[in-house]
């Protein structure tokens, strides 16, 4: 097992004298030391360029189809006007908007950027199980941007971020390239998650039992177990379309004898466990966050980490929800219904204990917090709108319109915001930099309010009869879409504060101390940035949740480890 | 300007009906299954409302009872209760099963089809609908008798499209390879939108196409034809059909003659008012079998090669080789869409759009006179 322990992998150049002054940031220089890296931390940091500058790509998309929107007849349809955006392109934005935020910045967004830097920072050890493995996946993201890159600018897309035949292997659009651009970030996604497996049974230190780890470790480790089980699946479907489009072999296209809603079971069969990748890692950060600017213990550990595993393993057993229309027969829609439903309690119970934890804390509203707490309000809704959709017969009337759209945004939405958070949280431990604290509330504030006024608009829109993906619709929608429309503009100035905010704290931001905010994890227990090592000496291992370890310190703006005074018992959770 | 006219008188039409009596949560109820459909939506909604108030409103209670005064507050030290966890997983829980059970009843509601039901045909194209009804007369819209179980069989040409009716509350995708099938009874006469769901490529939202329930009872009087019952309606519906194919050669020959010579005969002469002229009849079916999603009248190409001076033209083929547009040219091109490519369009877009013989005929004349008239 000594190949696994990761002071082997990391290639070993001297300690230098001071770790003050030399970090994993500026330990080594120059373009190659950074794409040839090893360390997980500098993987972060490349995952987050990319995965910020995408966001604000696929956003920028968003609010022009949602311009596009503020008018109901456009094109050749009487009374249509001429507008700058025609039909096809409305409809290749919406695809791109679609594809690119989730394969490229949701789906990786928590577990490759943020859970890279903190899952060995906060096991103790000095890097992942598998830093080549992990090298390896983000170039497998990069290549997958580049396909999908390769498609927006050779002749687009318009399928839809759903890929469905025949419709996909009829269009005359780059489906070929962007299905490499899904196959190659799928392959980055199971790399990720393989690693952390390995790395979370291998490298928690002896005294760490499962049950002592940090929250957002079982949250990414029930999410890593997803992408390795079901991404596979989609790479092959992926494949088998390319293989269709390109050979003619008949499997999903019915005039070679395919068969269409095939597509679509296998399809879910990845995309429904994918929603959980997306979420399951922000609710990990949920909880991070909750308890460190609560001061308190946080509430129902075994269940918060217990609801983790049980919501990734139902996850693969709901997929039909999506295709209550679609000819799958009554009893398949039955069953997933009722296990639909059952995967609705573990996400309560996890706002419940989240709620709980507030309980009788002591609440410091920093960015991250207000973060957290907007997840709360967004999730709420986006959860709830859920059970709608679960339910069949409401499902009838409601798949496919603006009420779908509004309740996976909402949800999605839910990951963005923790995403975020989590980023600030982190950000003075990734960059040794603290940000504008009003800045960033400022853009937290403008971007949730925008985004409640994008979405709870458009829930009685759908439920009226408002269909997704329409560029033209009746005009009794106008004025919903209107506001819809003003509240993504609203959305869009919040997220370009927050990035603002992040870019500027990274030239005038004063510098971080070791724990800024009094976490009682274990990546706070070295310096801001860390070493290349990541620890001068390996951390004890404590409670994680157990803030009476902490002394603040006046002179350091910074919280000092104590460590537990002699004879004072251990929480129990 | 007629068809503005007509436009304008629809979308007052559809803006009463959204008015109806829908909510500002579902619009009208018009189906037996609308009922059960509601009201478990409404069931959801209270429920979801009461979490939401008791969780955010707990939220909002806590951080501001309990936010920070300074760095010695007192916190609480609970950090697990079991009761409190088995109770917030069985109370919601229990409140779940009523929302799986109505769900699927209301779902089996709508998949048992009651016995004898009026069928009608759907077929759904790239980016139109068209109804065949029992007597073989197509429409692309879609007319139904009130309080009668209603089914709609469906195939579709191209891609997977999606039947909605909201004011139904139905809804079934038509995958194309395979018959769809979905029923409805309406309770109510009236016109009320039918939508295609399922992304189906550029003009996906304007594939639409209108409801009609027709009243039980005919009112023999009535002018508008909604107002007349289903079978009336059919029987009347169309008047291109009423012709013997020698009346038929007769109009496609010389209108002007044919409607001095029927146009006073009493029998005949319903029908012939409602009958345009065949390049004008040519225009409408342009328009209303989905034609004019591809093809323009004025010279600009779009998906599809523009009409204008298309018919007596040499048109270059995909294969290099060159065809005369006649008469026959353009009836294989409608039939057969892939039989000849035009050189600079992509092969299998064109649907294959069911179309009769006098249809095929009209669609002609309309040709012919975009190209000025040649004979
Ligand atoms: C989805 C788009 C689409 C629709 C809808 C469509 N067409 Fe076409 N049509 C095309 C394309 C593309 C071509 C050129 C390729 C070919 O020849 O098949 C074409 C070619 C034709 C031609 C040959 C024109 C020429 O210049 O030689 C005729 C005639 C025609 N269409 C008639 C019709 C009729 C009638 C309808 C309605 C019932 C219709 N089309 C609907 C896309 C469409
Ligand atoms: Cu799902
Ligand atoms: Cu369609």
């Amino acid at each position: 097992m000594s190949s696994l322990h990761p002071s082997v992998a990391v290639a070993a150049p001297a300690i230098p004298d001071d770790p003050g002054t030399a970090n994993y940031l500026t330990h080594e220089k120059g373009i190659l030391s950074w794409l040839g890296t090893l360390d997980h931390k500098r993987i972060c940091v490349m995952y987050l360029y990319g995965i910020i500058a995408f966001f604000l790509i696929a956003g920028a998309f968003a609010l022009l189809f949602r311009t596009a929107l503020l008018f109901p007849q456009k094109g050749a349809v009487p009374g249509g006007i001429q507008f700058l955006i025609s039909h096809d392109m409305y409809n290749q934005l919406f695809t791109l908007h679609g594809a690119i935020m989730i394969f490229v910045v949701i789906i990786p967004g928590i577990p490759a950027a943020l859970g890279n830097f903190i899952v060995p920072l906060m096991l103790g050890a000095k890097d992942v199980a598998f830093p080549r493995l992990n090298l390896a996946s983000w170039y497998m993201w990069a290549f997958g941007c580049v396909w999908l890159l390769i498609a927006l600018l050779t002749g687009g897309l318009d399928t839809g971020w759903t890929f469905y035949t025949p419709y996909s292997t009829s269009t005359s659009t780059r489906v070929i390239p962007a299905l490499t651009g899904a196959f190659l970030l799928g392959f980055s996604s199971i790399f990720t998650g393989l690693n952390f497996i390995v790395t979370i049974h291998k490298l928690r230190p002896p005294q760490m039992g499962w049950f002592q780890m940090p929250l957002v470790l079982w949250s990414l480790y029930s999410t890593a177990i997803m992408q390795v089980l079901a991404t596979p699946v989609l790479g092959i479907t992926l494949l088998m379309l390319i293989v269709e489009k390109a050979v003619g072999i008949g499997i999903f296209t019915p005039e070679l004898g395919g068969d269409p809603v095939l597509f679509q079971h296998f399809f879910w069969f990845y995309s429904h466990p994918a929603v959980y990748i997306m979420i399951l890692p922000a609710m990990g950060v949920m909880s991070e966050l909750l308890a460190t600017f609560s001061r308190k213990h946080i509430f129902g550990y075994t269940f918060i980490a217990f609801s983790s595993v049980a919501i990734a393993l139902l996850s693969f057993l709901v997929w039909g929800h999506h295709m209550f229309v679609s000819g799958q027969s009554s009893l398949l829609g039955t069953i997933f219904s009722a296990i639909t439903f059952s995967i609705a309690v573990p996400s309560a119970v996890k706002v419940f204990n989240w709620v709980a934890t507030l309980y009788q804390g002591s609440i410091e509203f920093k960015a991250p917090m207000v973060y957290a707490l907007s997840f709360i309000w967004i999730f709420g809704i986006g959860g709830l709108t859920g059970l709608f959709l679960s339910t069949m017969s409401t499902n009838v009337h409601l798949t496919d319109t603006y009420f779908v759209v509004a309740h996976f945004h909402m949800v999605m939405a839910a990951t963005i915001f923790v995403f975020l958070g989590g980023l600030h949280y982190w950000w003075p431990k990734i960059t040794g930099r603290m940000y504008n604290e009003t800045l960033a509330l400022a853009g937290c504030l403008i971007s949730v309010i925008g985004f409640n006024i994008t979405f709870l608009s458009q829930f009685p829109m759908g439920s009226n009869g408002m269909m997704r993906r329409y560029y033209n619709y009746a005009p009794e929608f106008q004025s919903l879409h209107v506001i819809s429309t003003i509240g993504s503009y609203l959305a869009g100035v919040g997220f370009f504060v927050s990035v603002v905010c992040l870019v500027q704290s990274l030239f005038r931001g004063r510098k971080a101390p070791a724990n800024p905010w009094g976490a009682a994890t274990m990546e706070w227990r070295t310096p801001s940035p860390p070493p290349w090592y990541n620890f001068e000496t390996t951390p004890k291992v404590e409670d994680p949740y157990d803030y009476d370890l902490l002394k603040y310190n006046e002179r350091t703006d910074s919280y000092d480890y104590v460590g537990r005074p002699a004879g004072a018992p251990r929480p129990a959770h | 300007m007629r068809r503005t006219q007509r436009e304008s008188d629809d979308a007052m039409l559809s803006l009463l009906l959204a008015k109806g009596d829908g909510t500002i949560w579902m619009p009208p109820q018009a189906s037996t299954v609308a009922g059960a459909t509601d009201y478990v939506f409404y069931y959801i909604l209270y429920i979801s409302a009461a979490f939401f108030i008791l969780i955010n409103g707990a939220m909002f209670y806590f951080i501001w009872k309990y936010r920070r005064r300074g760095p010695h507050d007192k916190v609480g030290r609970i950090t697990h209760s079991t009761p409190l966890e088995i109770g917030w997983s069985v109370i919601p829980g229990l409140l779940l099963i009523p929302m799986f059970w109505w769900g699927f009843k209301g779902y089996m509601e709508q998949r048992t089809f009651p016995p004898n039901c009026l069928e009608i045909n759907v077929v759904a194209a790239k980016w139109n609908w068209t109804f065949i009804y029992s007597n073989s007369f197509t429409s692309n819209e879609l007319h139904v008798p009130v309080d009668t179980p209603v089914r709609l069989i469906m195939r579709s040409n191209d891609v997977i499209h999606s039947c909605f009716i909201p004011a139904f509350r139905v809804k079934r995708d038509v995958v194309p390879g395979r018959y769809a099938d979905l029923w409805f009874r309406a309770t109510r006469t009236g016109r009320f939108p039918l939508v295609c769901a399922e992304y189906c490529g550029t003009s996906h939202s304007d594939m639409k196409a209108d409801v009609y329930v027709h009243p039980k009872v005919a009112d023999g009087q009535a002018k508008d034809p909604l107002d007349k019952s289903y079978d009336e309606w059919l029987k009347n519906a169309d008047p291109y059909g009423k012709l013997t194919p020698e009346q038929y050669a007769e109009y496609t020959k010389d209108y002007e003659a044919f409607k001095t010579k029927y146009g006073g005969d009493e029998v005949m002469k319903p029908i012939v008012e409602k009958l345009a002229a065949p390049p004008e009849r040519g225009q409408q079916l342009w328009d209303k079998k989905g034609c004019k999603s591809c093809h323009t009248l004025d010279g600009t190409p779009s998906q599809g090669p523009s009409w204008k001076g298309v018919f007596g033209k040499e048109e270059a083929l995909a294969d290099g080789t060159k065809a005369k547009v006649d008469e026959n040219y353009l009836r294989e091109s409608i039939l057969e869409p892939n039989a000849k490519i035009v050189a600079g369009f992509a092969r299998g877009v064109m649907p294959k759009t069911p179309l009769k013989d006098y249809e095929i005929d009209a669609l002609i004349a309309f040709f012919k006179s975009l190209s000025g008239d040649q004979k």
